[in-house]
């Protein structure tokens, strides 16, 4: 019986993987291979030189490591590398400040209630990225009421006097007006996690710490922070590494200051026309978000085995 | 004494709590309300309000390369969800239920990796096959095609997390009693697995149609000329400054979304109800 109903299976099974797995072969890695070839290819006159020549059924490889070499002694690049993790680096604890009490507070609400907070966070989500963004143009921009409300309050000297800002009063186009863009449209990739790390949370251990004399200040940072690190992981990758390689909050928000990697691969592309030199800064972002994403897997994988 | 104490904390801690969580919120949707309340205003300054007008709603309406780019974007949304939910919806399959197959491990990263990849590597790698492609055969030109293509690859991704959690949470009992009475698989998949999978399939199409509608960076690497999408639209106009139009667009476009995922959440909300007043009912039949 069951002999004769396998190849039924077999049949389906192998339609509803080969599908999905041919598509990203065709559509994922093979895009990807073809900028890796490209990075290592150079622009000739109108045309890119293609590295695998075939003359005479005799296959020539020509890998230039041109693009690599100027990647490393042109300054402009590893400045904009910098910058991109800084600015990832400096949002992520932005997020982790704000998003923890958040997602700590909304944990500890009444139960009836939590269901609607989660949807109020969520609800950012639906709304278009583009026009969250562009909110903070009218914002911070010259008489937006932010910016006015910062000035009144003289907080704009603070925020020079950190290197935020270059001048006080100018709020437009600086590593500020950056940094606040990718904290509020990454704020709830950081709630999100944190909140079902903490919901989850087992409150009789705070009791027992209580019982063993720990003041709710001492149990806060040594049962429910160590507890939910997993989510505290998982939240700041989920923020720094799209962080990194964000694109439309430096073209709106960011100044000729705030250079960001994914504006210099955008402008190889586009404006200078040399998608050999865009592909080789792309790989080298790509090996860049690696690691943290090596630690995101694994916390993801641990997080995994502990449940099941 | 130090009762006292603690009980001051309690509802410092309290009260701390609740001005956290309020401002978390206004933080997150003052912006929001800040942006639709300009779209009204008569001034082109957001530092002036000249008064209420609809006057930005009233040039919407004769503005050309805005509802182009609307009705270019909601083609492709459209394709573009559908197609991701199906691929997604397969590849979340494969995953969940067939534990054990060559290449396992390799897929379930080529699945979720676009989700974590910058957008725009994998605008730039996609245009650079698309061109390979293109220089090859003289096809598929950039346009729409090329766009669907690219928003395919990631909207499936979204849609795969989507039902895979709900895959996952099935009772797994269900689908092989259904078999034991025996249905074929096609008839489990159709008749068990779909109808209990429906709210996540709903909740990942409305998804992957938001993201379509709302991405710059691949878009703006697949399009050609003559296809400018709305995202494509609002961006050029607002890296050039503010633009009361923009925030018009904005506040129609945001009072769509808000329309769609209420009715969605409504409809989620009810069937789960049902369902479990289904579930109960055909319990008490069953001890009765």
């Amino acid at each position: 019986m069951t002999t004769l109903k396998k190849p039924r299976w077999w049949h389906g099974r192998s339609a509803v993987i080969g599908v999905p797995y041919a598509w990203l072969l065709m559509f994922f890695l093979a895009p990807f291979l073809i900028v890796a070839k490209y990075s290592v290819s150079e622009m000739g006159t109108i045309t890119v030189q293609d590295v695998m020549t075939v003359a005479d059924g005799i296959v020539k490889l020509a890998v230039k490591y041109s693009n690599f070499i100027f990647i490393a002694t042109d300054g402009l690049y590893f400045h904009a590398y910098m910058n991109s993790l800084e600015y990832a680096f400096v949002t992520t604890v932005l997020c982790l400040i704000i998003g923890y009490p958040f997602a700590y507070f909304m944990a500890r609400t009444k139960a009836s209630l939590q269901p609607t907070l989660l949807m109020m966070v969520m609800l950012p989500f639906w709304t278009s990225f583009l026009l969250r963004v562009y909110a903070w143009k009218g914002l911070l921009d010259e008489g937006g009421w932010v910016a006015n409300l910062l000035i009144a309050t003289r907080l704009d000297h603070v925020l020079a006097w950190l290197g935020m800002i270059e001048v006080p009063g100018q709020l437009m186009h600086t590593p500020f007006s950056l940094v606040v863009g990718m904290t509020y449209t990454y704020l709830p990739f950081m709630i999100l996690p944190l909140y079902a790390n903490l919901s989850k949370m087992d409150l009789r251990l705070l009791e027992a710490a209580s019982d063993l004399g720990a003041t709710p200040w001492v149990a806060f940072w040594r049962v429910t922070v160590p507890l939910s690190f997993a989510g505290i992981v998982a939240g700041s990758m989920l923020v720094f590494i799209p962080c990194v390689g964000e694109y439309v909050t430096p073209e709106l928000l960011g100044g000729p200051q705030t250079l960001m990697i994914g504006r210099v691969i955008w402008d190889e592309n586009f404006s200078n026309n040399d998608p050999p030199m865009a592909s080789a800064v792309a790989v080298i972002l790509v090996l860049l978000i690696v690691v943290p994403l090596a630690i995101f897997n694994r916390y993801q994988a641990e997080a995994q085995e502990r449940t099941s | 004494m130090s009762r006292g104490k603690a009980l001051f904390s309690a509802t410092f801690a309290k009260g701390f709590g609740r001005a956290w969580l309020v401002g978390g919120f206004l933080f997150l949707y003052l912006p929001m309300i800040t942006l639709v309340v300009y779209s009204f205003n008569k001034s082109r300054l957001p530092s002036t309000w000249g008064g209420f007008s609809l006057d930005w709603y009233a040039k919407l309406i004769n503005d050309t390369e805005i509802i182009n780019g609307l009705i270019l974007s909601f083609k492709i949304a459209l394709m573009s969800a559908t197609g991701s939910v199906v691929l997604g919806t397969m590849a979340a399959f494969s995953l969940v239920k067939y534990r054990r197959f060559r290449g396992r491990t390799f897929f379930s990263g080529m699945v979720s990796a676009p989700l974590v990849m910058p957008e725009v590597i994998q605008g730039l790698s996609m245009l650079l096959m698309l061109v390979a492609v293109q220089r090859a055969v003289g096809f598929p030109p950039r346009g729409l095609l090329t766009i669907w293509l690219g928003h395919l690859m990631i909207g499936m991704s979204y849609a795969c997390v989507v039902v895979q959690s709900r895959l996952q949470n099935l009772n797994p009992q269900l689908e092989e009693a259904a078999m034991d009475l025996g249905a074929r698989p096609w008839q489990v998949f159709s008749l068990v697995t779909l109808p209990m999978i429906s709210q996540a399939l709903v909740s990942a199409w409305l998804l992957t149609f938001s993201l379509s509608l709302d991405d710059v960076v691949v878009t703006a690497f697949l399009s050609g000329p003559g296809a400018t999408p709305m995202p494509l639209v609002i961006f050029s106009r607002a890296r050039l400054g503010l633009d009361p139009s923009v925030n018009a667009v904005a506040t129609v476009i945001i009072v769509a979304v808000a329309i769609c995922v209420g009715l969605a959440s409504i409809w989620v909300v009810r069937s789960e109800r049902r369902r479990a007043a289904e579930i109960s009912a055909a319990q008490r039949a069953d001890s009765a």
